[in-house]
């Protein structure tokens, strides 16, 4: 038996009302994003992807189509107060600017907030700030003011700001971009533990393709809706494709590719410089 | 730039720091009270042991808070300079012309300085020095909470506070950079007339209000999904509890005043009016 998707979007269109005219910027999106499931959601500039993102937890209301989310109907209009707020506490949301998204003078109280906000008790809110903080590895901070953190630090806390809540599913929109590289590699360690060890559905929109290899499965967005849906190893192979959008495939995939048309034989999929690596070697042993 | 410091709170242990902030709010205002209380020299004797005491029981360097009243010393030197010389009294002590200072002038001088400087150790000792900015802010949605009643937004302004506080060190840091990039242009910040180095301020502050207000949208989306929903049905994860210890400093306070106004009986001296 098919289980019922997480997120299922049906004929999804959005426009900004300032640009009357102007053409929508997602229009026609259908897509489905199974419990459990890690996506990266990738696309130049303009694709439409954080519009997407903000979507799935009604920050902005669908101009037409349909969009569930755990079987609501987020396009329901006499939907409730308290519907919204379930729907947020369920679909937690991280953004690209770290100082942007933290509210509170010390780490802790930051974390604090949204169950705050939830009205849990007081002992309960204790006692989850101290699990997510050790989750994302950042309880030896939790008095300390966040200005003085790093930038993949201050990422790190406001995951667990939204760990705090709960959720079922968290929403990246580009967490990674403002941060160096070691900040980016602790940002992504905290992401994939959290798909594998909580089950913690994952929607991470990114113009990183090495981060987006590490996804179950890519979404590629152009001009508002999917033109590419597959695994990291099915999308990388439409090199052309991707390239006709505005974005590149990852070096590793793409030095194998030129590889191959070198005439050399290379067996396998590739999506990591680890596995690049591997086909180079087993290549190398066999022609020896 | 990093390193700044919001108010001046100086961490320590002490009674004063563990002291629940509600009561402090209510003990600085009493200790305000009790510095108008004293009226002859015992009484202003006791009030200035009595902050002395206070520094003590804070813990805190009596340097560091003789540095906090360096800002008051010319108010400090006005109220002396009013005091000696228009203060009319019995005991002339030395006349001149229309310099006239008597003993009573001396006096008044030296009370008033006596009760400015109470009044600033006082309330940097019960508040801004043991009291951490946002447990002040908590303190005050928590004593002001009956107005909520009145449908005065208490919860709204504590939380502009926080976040204002949240954001002071940021703003800081972004002015810091913006500067750094229009001096790199070649813009003058230090020579020239008042006016043009007013003017030359400008570049900097258009940039930091765009991008302060691009921060607040983006916070304001966040807090969003962060179900935020103002003040109603919301927990908090610090609950302030007044504990039995509390109510120590309040007694003392208290006795304080009793004892101020007793002291005011003994006619010694010149009694302020």
């Amino acid at each position: 038996m098919r289980q019922e998707p997480f997120i299922k979007a049906e004929q999804l269109s959005y426009r900004y009302e300032e640009e009357e005219g102007g053409s929508p910027v997602l229009h026609d999106l259908s897509l489905e994003i199974q419990e459990g499931e890690f996506v990266a959601v990738l696309g130049h500039n303009g694709s439409g992807k954080s519009t997407l993102a903000k979507l799935l937890n009604m920050i902005l209301i669908p101009t037409r189509g349909k969009l569930f989310v755990a079987g609501k109907d987020l396009t329901d209009e006499n939907m409730t107060e308290e519907e919204l707020l379930a729907l947020r506490k369920n679909i937690g949301m991280v953004f690209q600017n770290p100082d942007n998204q933290l509210v509170a003078t010390i780490v802790e109280d930051d974390v604090a907030f949204g169950p705050e906000n939830l009205g849990v008790a007081p002992e309960e809110i204790r006692e989850r700030v101290n699990r997510v903080l050790g989750e994302v590895g950042m309880l030896e901070y939790a008095k300390h003011e966040p200005h003085r953190l790093s930038g993949g630090q201050k990422q790190r806390i406001a995951i667990a700001g939204i760990l705090a809540m709960l959720p079922n599913c968290i929403v990246f929109d580009e967490s990674t971009a403002m941060l160096d590289p070691v900040g980016r590699r602790e940002v992504m360690d905290a992401i994939l533990r959290l798909n594998r060890e909580k089950h913690i559905t994952i929607v991470m929109i990114t113009h990183y393709m090495e981060e987006a290899a590490l996804a179950d499965r890519i979404i590629v967005l152009d001009e508002g809706h999917v033109i590419l849906d597959g695994t990291p190893s099915y999308v990388f192979e439409q090199e052309a494709l991707l390239k006709s959008c505005g974005l590149n495939i990852p070096q590793c995939t793409e030095l194998i590719h030129r590889l191959r048309e070198a005439g050399i034989s290379l067996p396998g999929d590739c999506v990591s410089p680890e596995q690049c690596a591997e086909m180079i070697l087993q290549s190398l042993n066999l022609s020896k | 730039m990093k390193s700044i410091a919001l108010g001046q709170y100086y961490p320590a242990q002490s009674i004063l720091h563990r002291t629940d902030p509600r009561m402090k709010i209510i003990l600085t205002v009493l200790y305000i009270v009790c510095s108008f209380l004293s009226k002859n020299i015992l009484s202003f004797g006791l009030l200035l042991l009595s902050s002395l005491l206070l520094v003590a029981a804070g813990r805190i360097p009596l340097k560091i808070v003789l540095r906090g009243l360096r800002p008051v010393l010319i108010v400090l030197a006005f109220t002396a300079i009013l005091n000696i010389f228009w203060t009319k009294g019995d005991h002339l002590l030395f006349g001149w012309q229309f310099v006239q200072i008597y003993a009573e002038g001396l006096y008044a001088a030296v009370f008033m300085m006596i009760r400015i400087t109470t009044l600033i150790i006082g309330t940097s000792m019960l508040l801004t020095y043991t009291t951490t900015p946002i447990a002040l802010t908590d303190a005050l949605e928590d004593l002001l909470s009956p107005l909520k009643k009145l449908h005065v937004p208490v919860h709204e302004f504590a939380m502009m506070m926080t976040i204002a506080l949240r954001f002071i060190p940021l703003l800081v840091e972004e002015t810091d950079k913006i500067m750094t990039a229009q001096k790199a242009r070649g813009v003058d910040f230090s020579t020239g007339s008042l006016m043009d180095r007013a003017k030359a301020l400008i570049p900097v502050l258009i940039p930091l209000f765009v991008s302060a207000f691009n921060r607040a949208g983006d916070l304001a989306t966040a807090m969003e999904c962060r179900c935020y929903h103002g003040g109603e049905g919301r927990t908090r994860m610090h609950v302030l509890k007044l504990r039995g210890a509390d109510f120590i400093p309040f007694i003392l306070v208290v006795a304080l005043g009793g004892a101020l106004v007793a002291l005011n009986l003994a006619g010694i001296g010149y009694t302020m009016k």
